[in-house]
């Protein structure tokens, strides 16, 4: 039994087809298993082992290197705000703390109505923006709090759904080409297979 | 006054509100380096490449056209293209990926021809939301137009790119490093030698691991011809490279100018670049290349931008972001974060620099917030001669990738150019700024 989505199966798929050995496809499965359940489940871990001929130990291990992926749950937005040199030359750490007060979370915490998860990062290299702040990895531009606080009203609004989608989504833009038959054809031969199956339901009545 | 007549080499098309799309970038002579080249034998392009002399633009600096014929020498495996940009105030890659990603891929497929290649993985920042989604179109959009997959423009070369997203570590911008991450396990960069990428690379096959900035110079050295870059510049230090300006200044921003041929003066003050400092305050220093590289004093603001003018200097231009620091900065609590950020970034196999970081920065920390003692000056000292022995630059290499080595430049440069206001924090019992 997949713990995978459907969707999300079919994708984790395509993408270990890419690669020569499973185990290279660790990290983009593990974006994928954020992607589904908003942060790395045990249950994501497990699929994720299970994919690349790996263990959870190992998937959890090599997981925790990396700061995107969040091993407990977090905000449907996760809010970075980055004090590395040229953001403090521009007041990041003020920025840090309105954001703290703002969205009522310590830095490192997720807000009681568990909307926001507040971070403090390193450079985001978006340096003609600072102080640089970023929800689920879009750049929001916010250099100042009030500008801040307007795009929390918004995001709390759901004005931004398209722009800054849950916690976890990545990529939305899917490969297509390369190793895979062009969509049209899919769509083409799923078409046809269709038609006859409903010809051969037809007959059998 | 600045030198601003040379070509937009990698910076042309952005210009156009819609510099993304693939409309804008085959109305402005997308694909035509391709198809060049395609029209030429792969040896002839990588010449090209090598008559250019184009450095690589991810740091190091190393020549890429070299770097391409230790491996034409060997049956070459893979291409990989490192985009994981995370070097402090570096926001050069950023801005291609999001505003030009054709121009990358296409620079990517025509390296791949030179260096008769079939597989590429472009590593891409994670962080990078907005980017990895354009490079994938691109990416589609490319196999759309018959630029990728089987027989490229009815040639007989063939080509599959894969986009790789990172997942949030400074490390893997190693590019040992990277390509551990890209076999799926922890980013730690492996030991060289053995692990030249040339010789041992993804999977221990021979690979190159070239920068994204260096990828989207390939298509206008291909029309323009390897002598017309050349010409740009001066010394070793050729063509036209992107700057990316931060900190105290009016205007910061990624400017594409010509080598050598402006100096850092130039670049902060002229009013077509930088505009000079914020609220016309006085320069007080500023990092040349980076957050490893040593710092330079408002007297070396008249050093050229090249490779080599600034390693004379005893400082690198690294990866080509410059932070200017004014009269209000505190020094103390600059080379901190920068100290905090090396130890929050070190992946932890090198004594050095695991152990290192952590002390460095609790003595800059304590020193910044009133806890500071005489004392610490030196223990400052002692603590990074220990990670890079004898504090020369360049730095001795006492740990696997550079990482550790680099932690001493932000200290060493404070301490030696604003000793004053160290005693000043110690005196003070805090900072003198807040």
């Amino acid at each position: 039994m997949s713990h995978f989505r459907i969707d999300i199966r079919q994708r984790a798929e395509e993408v270990l087809a890419l690669y020569p050995r499973p185990r290279s496809a660790m990290l983009p499965l593990l974006h994928l298993a954020q992607e589904q359940d908003g942060y790395v489940s045990e249950e994501g871990i497990a699929e994720v082992a299970q994919l690349t001929s790996t263990t959870p130990a190992d998937v959890r291990g090599t997981a925790l290197f990396y700061d995107m992926f969040h091993l407990e749950p977090v905000g449907r937005y996760v809010v970075g705000v980055c004090t590395n040199i040229a953001c403090l030359l521009a007041g990041g750490e003020k920025l840090l703390a309105h954001a703290s007060a703002s969205l009522g979370c310590p830095v490192g915490s997720t807000s009681s109505d568990g909307m926001f998860t507040l971070e403090e990062t390193e450079c985001l290299a978006d340096c003609d923006y600072a102080p640089c702040v970023q929800v689920n990895h879009r750049y929001v531009r916010t250099t100042t709090p009030d500008a801040f606080d307007a795009v929390v009203a918004e995001l709390r609004a759901g004005k931004l759904n398209h722009e800054v989608p849950h916690h976890g989504t990545l990529i939305r833009v899917q490969r297509s080409g390369g190793l895979h038959a062009p969509r049209a054809e899919v769509a083409e031969q799923r078409a046809v297979a269709k038609a006859e199956r409903a010809k051969r339901e037809e007959t059998a009545k | 006054m600045a030198t601003l007549e040379a070509p937009r080499i990698v910076t042309a098309r952005l210009e156009y509100e819609d510099s993304h799309t693939l409309a804008r970038f085959l109305a402005t002579g997308g694909y035509d380096g391709l198809r060049k080249a395609l029209s030429m034998h792969p040896e002839e392009v990588a010449l090209e490449v090598d008559k250019a002399s184009l450095l690589g633009r991810g740091g190091a600096g190393f020549p890429a056209g070299r770097k391409w014929s230790m491996l034409r020498k060997s049956q070459l495996a893979y291409l990989v293209v490192n985009g994981d940009e995370s070097e402090p105030a570096t926001f050069k890659d950023h801005l291609l990926l999001e505003r030009d990603p054709n121009e990358v891929i296409e620079g990517i497929i025509i390296s791949a021809y030179a260096l008769q290649v079939n597989q590429v993985f472009l590593f891409l920042r994670g962080e990078f939301a907005l980017g990895l989604e354009r490079v994938q179109q691109a990416v589609n959009d490319a196999y759309q137009q018959g630029a990728l997959g089987s027989k490229i423009f009815g040639s007989d070369f063939s080509l599959d790119i894969v986009v790789h997203p990172g997942a949030g570590a400074y490390i893997c911008g190693d590019e040992t490093g990277l390509l551990e991450a890209l076999e799926g396990k922890r980013g730690f960069p492996r030991i060289k030698p053995p692990f030249f990428p040339a010789v041992s690379g993804f999977y221990g096959e021979p690979t190159v691991v070239n920068n994204v900035e260096t990828m989207a110079n390939i298509p206008w050295i291909v029309v323009h011809g390897g002598d017309a870059f050349a010409a740009l510049g001066a010394g070793r230090s050729t063509g036209t490279r992107l700057f990316a300006l931060a900190g105290r200044v009016k205007n910061p921003g990624v400017f594409e100018i010509e080598m050598v041929k402006n100096t850092f003066r130039d670049l902060i003050y002229d009013p077509a670049l930088g505009g000079g400092l914020l609220d016309g305050r006085t320069i007080k220093a500023f990092m040349p290349g980076g957050a490893s590289a040593p710092w330079f004093a408002p007297e070396q603001l008249d050093v050229p931008l090249g490779q080599d003018e600034v390693a004379e200097q005893h400082s690198m231009l690294g990866s080509g972001s410059v932070v200017v620091f004014d009269d209000t900065t505190c020094v103390v609590r600059a080379a901190w974060r920068i100290t905090k950020f090396f130890a929050r970034e070190s992946c932890g196999q090198c004594t050095p620099c695991r152990e290192g970081s952590g002390w460095v920065e609790r003595v800059m920390y304590r020193m910044e917030n009133g806890g500071g003692r005489m004392e610490d000056l030196d223990l400052l000292l002692d603590l990074c001669d220990n990670i890079a022995p004898g504090l020369t630059w360049p730095p001795q290499q006492t740990t696997i990738c550079p990482l550790g080595p680099s932690i001493p430049s932000p200290i060493t440069s404070a301490i030696s150019m604003f000793r004053d206001e160290f005693v000043q924090h110690v005196q003070l019992g805090g900072c003198p700024f807040d």
